[in-house]
């Protein structure tokens, strides 16, 4: 693991409230990042259903793909978000994990393009699809 | 021809405030986040008291960019039930009373939101208010604004889509 990374984890991992969420770093590695999320009876949105809120799944993707900022190979020195939209392909199923991949496919001197999907223990299809755009502070 | 008698003010109030907390307090996400909803009439604003647990970067220290994505689309989802609600429940068609989980009105499902991070959030509370832009059988259009000192500076915004629960009429 290079420092960079090592530095990366060190981050995501101090956010309170990713931390208040359970969020946990499975990958972080050249602009690809996979942080899982696990299903909590305090996420959720829609007491009938059982169903986690999209805004727990917002504040996940949100995490990832600043993740995969940070580690992409340009060495971002840090990151904000600019933009996120989060397009929900279905209901997340009740008592699951979520996992997040997402991909940091572009840079410029100042913006980060992002893109990521969401799924849960099924293989079947994503739950959410997300593409982002992210402030790129200093490049060192 | 005789005028119906206005209801008593504190009817009303029971009636209009039992139902938002019905709808506001069945939703764990925004207990955890600690949501506040206040009414003026039919308008609500949504508060969220800081706490430490928000926040993100803790270097700045700044609210979590999820943080402020929920804080819009919880404003959003309780916004478009409340109108939603509104008409059945100043009819009489819908009693506050039988507002419990079995009987509570299905809430809206988000289809696509896209949040506008203007500004950093602050560690101190904001609030936020929702505009339904269209509001069909099928779906809404909704736009949601959310402040912290100025109202008139916004922090971060949102524009999103929602499946609108079908009448069972």
């Amino acid at each position: 693991m290079s420092d960079k990374v090592r530095v990366a984890r060190q981050f995501i991992s101090a956010l309170p409230f990713s931390e208040a969420l359970n969020m946990s770093l499975e990958e972080l590695e050249d602009g690809v990042a996979v942080i899982s999320m696990p299903y909590d009876a305090k996420l959720v949105g829609d007491p009938r259903t059982g169903v986690i809120h999209g805004g727990a799944v917002s504040a996940l993707m949100d995490t990832c793909c600043g993740a995969a900022v940070m580690s992409h190979p340009s060495n971002p020195g840090g990151t904000a978000t600019i933009d996120l939209r989060i397009e929900y392909l279905r209901a997340a199923k009740p008592g699951q994990k979520i996992t997040t991949r997402a991909e940091c496919y572009h840079v410029t001197r100042s913006v980060a393009f992002v893109r990521a999907t969401a799924e849960d223990e099924e293989d079947a299809s994503p739950v959410a699809t997300a593409t982002g755009t992210f402030v790129v502070e200093g490049i060192k | 021809m005789s005028r119906t008698k206005p209801e008593p003010v504190q009817v009303i109030k029971k009636r209009r405030d039992g139902a938002l907390r019905a709808l506001v307090d069945g939703v764990p996400y925004i207990k955890f986040l600690g949501i506040e909803f206040e009414r003026r009439g039919d308008e609500l604003t949504a508060i969220l008291p800081f706490s430490d647990k928000l926040i993100g970067n803790p270097l700045i220290p700044a609210l979590h960019g999820g943080v402020t994505a929920s804080f819009l689309e919880v404003t959003t989802i309780i916004s478009l039930s409340w109108a939603y609600l509104w008409e059945d429940l100043e009819s009489g068609a819908l009693e506050v009373d039988k507002m419990d989980d079995e009987h509570m009105p299905r809430l809206p499902k988000t289809i696509d939101f896209t949040v506008d991070y203007l500004r950093t959030g602050l560690p101190r509370d904001a609030y936020a208010r929702a505009t339904i832009n269209r509001s069909g059988r099928r779906y809404a259009s909704v736009h949601v604004e959310a402040w912290q000192d100025n109202r008139t500076k916004l922090f971060a915004q949102a524009t999103g889509h929602f499946l609108m629960p079908q009448r069972r009429d």
